[in-house]
Protein backbone atom coordinates (compact mmCIF):
# COMPACT_ATOMS: atom_id res chain seq x y z
CA UNK A 1 0.00 0.00 0.00
CA UNK A 2 1.26 3.24 -1.09
CA UNK A 3 0.24 6.93 0.41
CA UNK A 4 0.29 10.40 -0.73
CA UNK A 5 -0.19 13.61 1.29
CA UNK A 6 -2.26 16.39 -0.45
CA UNK A 7 -4.08 19.05 -0.09
CA UNK A 8 -7.69 19.19 -2.12
CA UNK A 9 -8.68 23.14 -2.62
CA UNK A 10 -12.29 22.91 -4.09
CA UNK A 11 -13.94 25.73 -6.41
CA UNK A 12 -17.48 27.38 -5.12
CA UNK A 13 -19.00 24.69 -7.48
CA UNK A 14 -17.99 21.79 -5.84
CA UNK A 15 -18.32 22.37 -2.80
CA UNK A 16 -21.89 20.22 -2.08
CA UNK A 17 -20.35 17.33 -4.32
CA UNK A 18 -19.02 14.58 -2.00
CA UNK A 19 -16.08 14.28 -3.62
CA UNK A 20 -14.21 12.60 -0.49
CA UNK A 21 -16.89 9.83 -0.55
CA UNK A 22 -16.64 9.40 -3.71
CA UNK A 23 -13.08 9.28 -4.03
CA UNK A 24 -12.88 6.48 -1.15
CA UNK A 25 -15.95 4.10 -3.10
CA UNK A 26 -15.06 4.33 -6.53
CA UNK A 27 -11.32 3.51 -6.56
CA UNK A 28 -11.03 1.94 -2.96
CA UNK A 29 -8.90 4.80 -1.48
CA UNK A 30 -8.75 4.60 1.88
CA UNK A 31 -8.96 8.78 3.09
CA UNK A 32 -7.82 10.34 6.56
CA UNK A 33 -8.71 13.86 7.04
CA UNK A 34 -6.02 15.73 8.90
CA UNK A 35 -7.20 19.25 8.17
CA UNK A 36 -9.76 21.09 6.59
CA UNK A 37 -11.27 24.73 6.48
CA UNK A 38 -14.96 24.79 4.00
CA UNK A 39 -16.99 27.69 3.81
CA UNK A 40 -19.70 28.40 1.07
CA UNK A 41 -17.60 29.84 -0.83
CA UNK A 42 -14.62 27.58 -1.31
CA UNK A 43 -12.21 24.90 0.84
CA UNK A 44 -9.08 23.61 1.18
CA UNK A 45 -8.85 19.69 3.50
CA UNK A 46 -5.54 18.29 3.57
CA UNK A 47 -5.30 14.68 4.01
CA UNK A 48 -3.57 11.29 3.26
CA UNK A 49 -4.60 9.04 1.18
CA UNK A 50 -3.67 5.12 1.25
CA UNK A 51 -4.29 2.42 -1.73
CA UNK A 52 -2.87 0.47 -4.33
CA UNK A 53 -0.58 2.32 -6.55
CA UNK A 54 -2.71 2.33 -9.61
CA UNK A 55 -5.81 3.50 -7.34
CA UNK A 56 -4.19 6.34 -6.04
CA UNK A 57 -3.02 7.17 -9.46
CA UNK A 58 -6.67 7.20 -11.13
CA UNK A 59 -8.61 8.48 -7.87
CA UNK A 60 -6.25 11.78 -8.03
CA UNK A 61 -6.99 11.97 -12.00
CA UNK A 62 -10.48 11.32 -11.51
CA UNK A 63 -10.47 14.30 -8.48
CA UNK A 64 -8.39 16.31 -10.56
CA UNK A 65 -10.41 15.95 -13.55
CA UNK A 66 -13.72 16.96 -11.72
CA UNK A 67 -12.00 20.61 -10.95
CA UNK A 68 -10.29 20.15 -7.63
CA UNK A 69 -6.81 21.09 -7.45
CA UNK A 70 -4.25 18.64 -6.07
CA UNK A 71 -0.86 19.55 -4.74
CA UNK A 72 1.07 17.70 -2.36
CA UNK A 73 0.82 18.92 1.18
CA UNK A 74 4.62 20.08 1.39
CA UNK A 75 3.67 22.97 -0.95
CA UNK A 76 5.52 23.33 -4.93
CA UNK A 77 8.99 21.96 -4.39
CA UNK A 78 10.30 23.57 -7.66
CA UNK A 79 11.77 26.56 -6.44
CA UNK A 80 13.96 29.50 -8.39
CA UNK B 1 26.87 20.84 20.32
CA UNK B 2 24.12 23.08 19.34
CA UNK B 3 20.88 23.89 21.47
CA UNK B 4 18.87 22.48 18.61
CA UNK B 5 16.63 20.33 21.41
CA UNK B 6 13.91 19.23 18.80
CA UNK B 7 11.22 19.14 15.80
CA UNK B 8 8.24 20.96 16.53
CA UNK B 9 4.98 21.43 14.76
CA UNK B 10 4.19 24.59 13.35
CA UNK B 11 0.10 23.61 14.15
CA UNK B 12 -0.16 21.75 16.62
CA UNK B 13 3.48 21.64 18.53
CA UNK B 14 3.74 18.14 18.65
CA UNK B 15 7.69 17.46 19.07
CA UNK B 16 9.72 14.94 17.16
CA UNK B 17 13.72 14.20 17.77
CA UNK B 18 15.92 16.22 15.32
CA UNK B 19 15.73 13.65 12.01
CA UNK B 20 15.34 14.32 8.45
CA UNK B 21 11.40 14.84 8.54
CA UNK B 22 9.36 17.75 7.17
CA UNK B 23 5.92 17.32 7.79
CA UNK B 24 4.18 16.31 11.41
CA UNK B 25 2.60 12.91 11.46
CA UNK B 26 -0.62 14.11 12.67
CA UNK B 27 -2.08 17.48 11.27
CA UNK B 28 0.81 17.29 8.29
CA UNK B 29 2.31 20.76 9.47
CA UNK B 30 5.48 21.81 8.94
CA UNK B 31 8.18 20.71 11.31
CA UNK B 32 10.89 23.46 12.91
CA UNK B 33 13.68 23.04 14.73
CA UNK B 34 13.04 24.37 18.77
CA UNK B 35 15.90 25.19 20.86
CA UNK B 36 17.13 25.53 24.14
CA UNK B 37 16.86 29.28 24.38
CA UNK B 38 17.88 29.63 27.98
CA UNK B 39 21.14 27.75 27.58
CA UNK B 40 21.96 29.58 23.81
CA UNK B 41 21.22 32.90 25.94
CA UNK B 42 23.90 31.72 28.47
CA UNK B 43 26.96 31.62 25.88
CA UNK B 44 25.95 34.01 22.93
CA UNK B 45 27.04 38.01 23.52
CA UNK B 46 27.16 40.66 21.13
CA UNK B 47 31.19 40.60 21.42
CA UNK B 48 31.37 36.61 20.71
CA UNK B 49 29.16 36.76 17.93
CA UNK B 50 30.71 39.90 16.68
CA UNK B 51 34.52 38.31 17.08
CA UNK B 52 33.35 35.03 14.80
CA UNK B 53 34.24 34.33 11.35
CA UNK B 54 33.29 37.23 8.37
CA UNK B 55 30.53 34.27 7.26
CA UNK B 56 26.97 33.15 8.33
CA UNK B 57 28.94 30.92 10.58
CA UNK B 58 29.73 33.90 13.18
CA UNK B 59 26.07 33.10 14.14
CA UNK B 60 26.81 29.08 14.93
CA UNK B 61 25.37 29.05 17.91
CA UNK B 62 22.07 30.18 17.09
CA UNK B 63 22.13 27.23 14.47
CA UNK B 64 21.68 23.56 14.63
CA UNK B 65 24.11 22.16 12.86
CA UNK B 66 26.49 20.06 15.52
CA UNK B 67 30.35 19.26 13.57
CA UNK B 68 32.26 20.31 11.13
CA UNK B 69 29.72 23.15 8.63
CA UNK B 70 29.86 22.68 5.05
CA UNK B 71 30.60 26.40 4.37
CA UNK B 72 31.74 28.02 0.44
CA UNK B 73 32.61 31.16 2.02
CA UNK B 74 28.50 32.67 2.55
CA UNK B 75 27.13 35.35 4.40
CA UNK B 76 28.15 39.08 6.05
CA UNK B 77 27.42 40.37 2.59
CA UNK B 78 27.17 44.54 2.53
CA UNK B 79 24.28 46.11 3.82
CA UNK B 80 24.85 49.59 1.99
CA UNK B 81 23.33 52.99 2.79
CA UNK B 82 21.37 53.49 -0.25
CA UNK B 83 21.54 57.60 -0.74
CA UNK B 84 20.98 57.98 -4.53
CA UNK B 85 18.13 55.12 -4.51
CA UNK B 86 16.16 56.67 -1.24
CA UNK B 87 16.43 60.40 -2.83
CA UNK B 88 14.54 58.83 -5.77
CA UNK B 89 12.08 57.12 -3.54
CA UNK B 90 11.72 59.93 -0.53
CA UNK B 91 13.63 57.54 1.79
CA UNK B 92 16.39 59.09 4.13
CA UNK B 93 17.17 56.00 5.64
CA UNK B 94 17.07 53.47 3.23
CA UNK B 95 19.36 50.19 3.35
CA UNK B 96 20.08 47.58 0.92
CA UNK B 97 21.45 43.88 1.96
CA UNK B 98 23.15 42.92 -0.64
CA UNK B 99 23.16 39.13 -1.02
CA UNK B 100 24.01 38.92 -4.38
CA UNK B 101 27.04 39.04 -3.13
CA UNK B 102 26.76 35.38 -2.17
CA UNK B 103 29.33 32.17 -3.44
CA UNK B 104 26.44 31.22 -6.21
CA UNK B 105 25.31 35.14 -6.36
CA UNK B 106 21.71 34.32 -4.13
CA UNK B 107 20.77 33.88 -0.64
CA UNK B 108 20.12 30.20 -1.32
CA UNK B 109 23.55 29.64 -0.11
CA UNK B 110 22.41 30.03 3.34
CA UNK B 111 19.55 27.59 3.96
CA UNK B 112 21.68 25.34 1.40
CA UNK B 113 24.93 25.57 3.73
CA UNK B 114 23.14 24.48 6.63
CA UNK B 115 21.05 21.81 5.23
CA UNK B 116 23.89 20.11 3.31
CA UNK B 117 25.80 19.98 6.97
CA UNK B 118 22.85 18.29 8.49
CA UNK B 119 22.40 16.24 5.35
CA UNK B 120 26.29 15.02 6.26
CA UNK B 121 25.19 14.79 9.62
CA UNK B 122 22.11 12.20 9.20
CA UNK B 123 24.50 10.21 6.85
CA UNK B 124 23.45 11.36 3.42
CA UNK B 125 26.04 10.52 0.99
CA UNK B 126 23.64 12.32 -1.95
CA UNK B 127 21.50 15.83 -2.06
CA UNK B 128 18.55 16.47 -3.85
CA UNK B 129 16.48 19.46 -5.02
CA UNK B 130 14.06 20.93 -8.03
CA UNK B 131 14.62 24.24 -9.34
CA UNK B 132 15.26 26.08 -12.19
CA UNK B 133 17.87 28.26 -10.65
CA UNK B 134 19.17 29.71 -7.33
CA UNK B 135 18.62 26.82 -5.82
CA UNK B 136 20.13 24.34 -8.02
CA UNK B 137 23.06 26.03 -8.12
CA UNK B 138 23.52 26.52 -4.38
CA UNK B 139 22.95 22.66 -4.01
CA UNK B 140 25.52 21.71 -6.46
CA UNK B 141 28.00 24.39 -5.47
CA UNK B 142 27.87 23.06 -1.77
CA UNK B 143 27.55 19.26 -2.92
CA UNK B 144 30.86 19.89 -4.41
CA UNK B 145 32.72 21.09 -1.40
CA UNK B 146 31.54 18.19 0.52
CA UNK B 147 32.33 15.38 -1.59
CA UNK B 148 28.71 14.57 -1.97
CA UNK B 149 26.61 13.67 -4.65
CA UNK B 150 23.92 15.57 -5.89
CA UNK B 151 20.47 15.35 -7.79
CA UNK B 152 19.37 18.25 -9.66
CA UNK B 153 15.53 18.09 -11.05
CA UNK B 154 14.84 20.88 -13.67
CA UNK B 155 11.57 21.08 -16.38
CA UNK B 156 12.62 20.40 -19.79
CA UNK B 157 11.09 23.99 -21.14
CA UNK B 158 13.60 25.99 -19.10
CA UNK B 159 16.23 27.39 -21.44
CA UNK B 160 19.48 25.79 -21.83
CA UNK B 161 20.99 28.56 -20.77
CA UNK B 162 20.08 28.87 -17.34
CA UNK B 163 21.72 25.72 -16.62
CA UNK B 164 25.21 26.21 -16.99
CA UNK B 165 25.30 28.17 -13.49
CA UNK B 166 24.17 24.56 -12.53
CA UNK B 167 25.94 22.19 -14.57
CA UNK B 168 29.33 24.03 -13.88
CA UNK B 169 29.69 22.50 -10.28
CA UNK B 170 28.97 18.62 -12.05
CA UNK B 171 25.44 17.46 -9.93
CA UNK B 172 23.62 14.59 -11.97
CA UNK B 173 21.58 17.04 -14.55
CA UNK B 174 18.19 15.54 -14.51
CA UNK B 175 15.37 17.58 -17.32
CA UNK B 176 11.55 15.88 -16.55
CA UNK B 177 9.70 15.81 -19.89
CA UNK B 178 6.78 17.84 -18.07
CA UNK B 179 5.12 20.58 -15.80
CA UNK B 180 6.17 22.23 -12.42
CA UNK B 181 3.70 20.22 -10.86
CA UNK B 182 4.94 16.76 -12.39
CA UNK B 183 8.26 17.52 -11.35
CA UNK B 184 6.75 18.32 -8.11
CA UNK B 185 4.56 15.62 -7.79
CA UNK B 186 7.89 13.65 -9.21
CA UNK B 187 9.80 14.86 -6.61
CA UNK B 188 7.78 13.60 -3.59
CA UNK B 189 7.56 10.48 -5.15
CA UNK B 190 11.29 10.26 -5.59
CA UNK B 191 11.91 11.11 -1.91
CA UNK B 192 9.80 8.19 -0.64
CA UNK B 193 11.46 5.64 -2.83
CA UNK B 194 15.54 7.08 -2.48
CA UNK B 195 17.54 7.69 0.51
CA UNK B 196 18.68 10.77 -0.42
CA UNK B 197 18.85 14.20 1.41
CA UNK B 198 16.02 16.48 -0.58
CA UNK B 199 16.96 20.06 0.52
CA UNK B 200 13.42 21.30 0.37
CA UNK B 201 11.35 18.32 1.51
CA UNK B 202 12.85 15.94 4.07
CA UNK B 203 15.91 18.46 5.16
CA UNK B 204 13.20 21.55 5.15
CA UNK B 205 13.24 22.68 8.66
CA UNK B 206 16.86 22.91 8.44
CA UNK B 207 16.99 24.70 5.34
CA UNK B 208 14.77 26.89 6.60
CA UNK B 209 17.12 27.64 9.47
CA UNK B 210 20.14 29.28 7.14
CA UNK B 211 17.71 32.23 6.38
CA UNK B 212 17.92 33.66 9.84
CA UNK B 213 20.83 34.61 9.21
CA UNK B 214 19.71 37.41 7.10
CA UNK B 215 18.03 39.14 10.22
CA UNK B 216 21.19 38.34 12.51
CA UNK B 217 23.45 40.20 10.12
CA UNK B 218 21.27 43.21 9.35
CA UNK B 219 20.46 43.62 13.12
CA UNK B 220 24.42 43.40 14.01
CA UNK B 221 25.39 46.10 10.44
CA UNK B 222 22.82 48.21 12.15
CA UNK B 223 24.94 48.61 15.53
CA UNK B 224 22.30 45.64 17.32
CA UNK B 225 19.01 46.93 16.53
CA UNK B 226 15.89 45.66 14.44
CA UNK B 227 14.94 48.34 11.57
CA UNK B 228 11.91 50.07 11.47
CA UNK B 229 10.67 48.44 8.25
CA UNK B 230 11.84 45.46 6.27
CA UNK B 231 11.02 44.53 2.65
CA UNK B 232 11.56 41.33 1.41
CA UNK B 233 10.57 38.85 -1.50
CA UNK B 234 8.56 35.94 -1.43
CA UNK B 235 8.02 32.73 -3.06
CA UNK B 236 7.53 30.11 -0.61
CA UNK B 237 7.58 32.23 2.05
CA UNK B 238 10.15 30.64 4.22
CA UNK B 239 12.93 33.13 3.93
CA UNK B 240 10.09 36.06 4.78
CA UNK B 241 9.15 34.19 8.01
CA UNK B 242 12.85 33.67 8.80
CA UNK B 243 14.17 37.18 8.54
CA UNK B 244 11.28 38.26 11.22
CA UNK B 245 12.80 34.87 13.02
CA UNK B 246 15.85 36.25 13.15
CA UNK B 247 15.24 39.60 14.18
CA UNK B 248 12.94 37.96 17.28
CA UNK B 249 15.24 35.27 18.23
CA UNK B 250 17.70 38.21 18.89
CA UNK B 251 15.76 40.21 20.94
CA UNK B 252 14.63 36.99 22.98
CA UNK B 253 18.54 36.74 23.91
CA UNK B 254 18.70 39.96 25.04
CA UNK B 255 21.05 40.97 22.36
CA UNK B 256 19.29 43.80 20.86
CA UNK B 257 15.95 45.28 22.36
CA UNK B 258 12.26 44.73 21.57
CA UNK B 259 11.42 44.07 17.94
CA UNK B 260 9.01 46.69 16.66
CA UNK B 261 9.51 46.11 12.28
CA UNK B 262 6.95 46.36 10.06
CA UNK B 263 7.60 43.29 7.77
CA UNK B 264 6.65 44.18 3.81
CA UNK B 265 6.05 41.16 1.65
CA UNK B 266 6.88 41.56 -1.81
CA UNK B 267 5.51 39.45 -4.76
CA UNK B 268 5.07 39.80 -8.70
CA UNK B 269 1.35 40.44 -9.96
CA UNK B 270 1.72 36.94 -12.01
CA UNK B 271 2.46 34.91 -9.20
CA UNK B 272 1.16 36.77 -5.92
CA UNK B 273 -0.43 33.76 -3.98
CA UNK B 274 -0.05 35.69 -0.37
CA UNK B 275 -0.33 38.92 -1.51
CA UNK B 276 -4.04 37.94 -2.59
CA UNK B 277 -4.77 36.38 1.15
CA UNK B 278 -3.59 39.34 2.27
CA UNK B 279 -5.46 41.75 0.11
CA UNK B 280 -8.81 39.15 0.67
CA UNK B 281 -7.91 39.16 4.57
CA UNK B 282 -7.99 35.48 4.80
CA UNK B 283 -5.43 33.39 6.05
CA UNK B 284 -5.57 30.69 3.65
CA UNK B 285 -3.34 31.26 0.43
CA UNK B 286 -4.80 29.92 -2.69
CA UNK B 287 -2.58 28.58 -5.08
CA UNK B 288 -2.18 30.00 -8.52
CA UNK B 289 -1.11 29.32 -11.53
CA UNK B 290 2.14 31.38 -12.23
CA UNK B 291 2.87 33.51 -15.04
CA UNK B 292 5.80 36.26 -14.47
CA UNK B 293 9.30 37.19 -15.44
CA UNK B 294 10.43 36.80 -12.15
CA UNK B 295 11.11 33.51 -12.09
CA UNK B 296 13.04 32.99 -9.01
CA UNK B 297 10.06 33.61 -6.97
CA UNK B 298 7.02 32.08 -9.24
CA UNK B 299 5.89 29.75 -6.53
CA UNK B 300 1.83 28.94 -6.92
CA UNK B 301 1.25 27.12 -3.68
CA UNK B 302 3.96 28.32 -0.85
CA UNK B 303 4.57 26.24 1.63
CA UNK B 304 4.52 28.84 4.21
CA UNK B 305 2.58 30.95 2.66
CA UNK B 306 0.21 30.71 6.20
CA UNK B 307 2.99 31.47 8.45
CA UNK B 308 4.16 34.78 6.25
CA UNK B 309 0.72 35.82 6.42
CA UNK B 310 0.97 35.41 10.04
CA UNK B 311 3.92 37.46 9.96
CA UNK B 312 2.77 40.19 8.17
CA UNK B 313 -0.54 40.85 10.31
CA UNK B 314 1.57 40.19 13.50
CA UNK B 315 4.23 42.81 12.84
CA UNK B 316 2.26 45.31 11.23
CA UNK B 317 3.28 45.22 7.73
CA UNK B 318 1.87 44.73 4.61
CA UNK B 319 2.38 43.03 1.22
CA UNK B 320 2.29 44.69 -2.46
CA UNK B 321 2.76 42.93 -6.04
CA UNK B 322 4.31 44.54 -8.64
CA UNK B 323 3.71 44.02 -12.40
CA UNK B 324 6.51 42.88 -14.56
CA UNK B 325 7.12 46.18 -15.89
CA UNK B 326 7.24 47.53 -12.30
CA UNK B 327 9.93 45.34 -11.29
CA UNK B 328 11.69 45.63 -14.58
CA UNK B 329 11.60 49.22 -14.11
CA UNK B 330 12.92 48.51 -10.39
CA UNK B 331 16.14 46.52 -11.49
CA UNK B 332 17.16 49.32 -13.72
CA UNK B 333 16.89 51.45 -11.49
CA UNK B 334 18.40 49.61 -8.57
CA UNK B 335 21.46 49.39 -11.11
CA UNK B 336 21.48 52.98 -12.09
CA UNK B 337 21.25 54.54 -9.16
CA UNK B 338 22.83 52.17 -6.39
CA UNK B 339 25.16 50.01 -8.67
CA UNK B 340 23.68 47.07 -7.76
CA UNK B 341 22.64 44.62 -10.82
CA UNK B 342 19.90 42.29 -9.40
CA UNK B 343 17.69 39.52 -10.82
CA UNK B 344 13.88 40.36 -10.95
CA UNK B 345 13.34 38.95 -7.48
CA UNK B 346 14.83 42.68 -6.49
CA UNK B 347 13.20 44.63 -8.77
CA UNK B 348 10.11 42.94 -7.18
CA UNK B 349 11.43 44.44 -4.02
CA UNK B 350 12.27 47.99 -5.55
CA UNK B 351 9.30 48.53 -7.14
CA UNK B 352 7.25 47.27 -3.67
CA UNK B 353 9.40 49.76 -2.36
CA UNK B 354 8.72 52.48 -4.61
CA UNK B 355 4.73 52.03 -3.99
CA UNK B 356 4.85 51.86 -0.11
CA UNK B 357 7.46 55.09 0.00
CA UNK B 358 4.80 56.43 -2.32
CA UNK B 359 1.44 55.84 -0.95
CA UNK B 360 3.64 56.96 2.88
CA UNK B 361 3.16 53.06 4.38
CA UNK B 362 7.01 53.75 4.65
CA UNK B 363 7.39 56.94 6.22
CA UNK B 364 10.67 59.03 4.94
CA UNK B 365 12.55 58.76 8.33
CA UNK B 366 12.04 54.94 8.89
CA UNK B 367 14.81 52.67 8.87
CA UNK B 368 14.08 50.70 6.09
CA UNK B 369 16.25 47.54 4.87
CA UNK B 370 15.29 46.02 1.14
CA UNK B 371 16.39 42.74 0.68
CA UNK B 372 18.06 42.61 -2.37
CA UNK B 373 18.33 38.58 -2.47
CA UNK B 374 20.00 37.66 -5.73
CA UNK B 375 22.04 38.75 -8.55
CA UNK B 376 21.31 39.50 -11.87
CA UNK B 377 23.63 38.07 -14.91
CA UNK B 378 21.91 34.61 -14.10
CA UNK B 379 18.53 35.69 -15.97
CA UNK B 380 20.17 39.30 -17.45
CA UNK B 381 17.73 38.48 -20.52
CA UNK B 382 14.46 40.09 -18.46
CA UNK B 383 16.41 42.95 -19.26
CA UNK B 384 18.44 42.80 -22.57
CA UNK B 385 16.75 46.00 -23.84
CA UNK B 386 18.70 48.18 -22.05
CA UNK B 387 21.58 47.33 -24.80
CA UNK B 388 21.35 50.48 -26.70
CA UNK B 389 24.35 51.42 -28.15
CA UNK B 390 26.18 54.17 -30.03
CA UNK B 391 27.75 52.89 -33.27
CA UNK B 392 30.57 54.77 -33.62
CA UNK B 393 33.72 54.92 -36.86
CA UNK B 394 37.12 54.56 -35.30
CA UNK B 395 37.71 58.12 -35.48
CA UNK B 396 37.11 61.41 -33.30
CA UNK B 397 34.91 63.24 -35.74
CA UNK B 398 32.63 60.23 -35.72
CA UNK B 399 32.34 59.43 -32.09
CA UNK B 400 31.36 63.20 -31.38
CA UNK B 401 29.14 63.25 -33.99
CA UNK B 402 27.49 59.86 -33.15
CA UNK B 403 27.10 60.47 -29.45
CA UNK B 404 27.64 64.74 -29.41
CA UNK B 405 30.44 65.15 -26.71
CA UNK B 406 32.65 68.15 -27.59
CA UNK B 407 35.71 68.94 -25.49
Amino acid sequence: MAKRQVTFTFPQELIREPIIYTLSHQFKVVTNIRRADVSENRGWVVLELEGEEKDLEQGIAWVTSKGVRVDPVIGDIVEG
Amino acid sequence: MSYARALRCRKCGREYPVQPLSLCDFCLSPLEVSYDYKAMAGVVSREKLAGGPLSMWRYRDLLSVEGEVVDIGTGFTPLVKADNLGRELGLDRLYIKNDCLNPTYSFKDRPVSVAVTKAREFGFDTIACASTGNLAASVAAHAAKANMKSYVFVPSNVEPGKLVGIAIYNPVLVTVDGSYDDVNRLCTRIVERYNWGFININLRPYYAEGSKTLGYEVAEQLGWRAPDCVVAPAASGLSFTRIWQGLDELSMLGLIEPVNTHMYLSQAAGSSPIVNAFQAGSLHVHPVAPDTIAKSIAIGNPADGYYALRVVRQSGGGACAVTDEELINGMKLLAQTEGIFTEAAGGVVVGALRKLAASGVIKKNELTVAFITGAGPRTQETVSDIVQPFTVQPCLESFEEVVGVRV
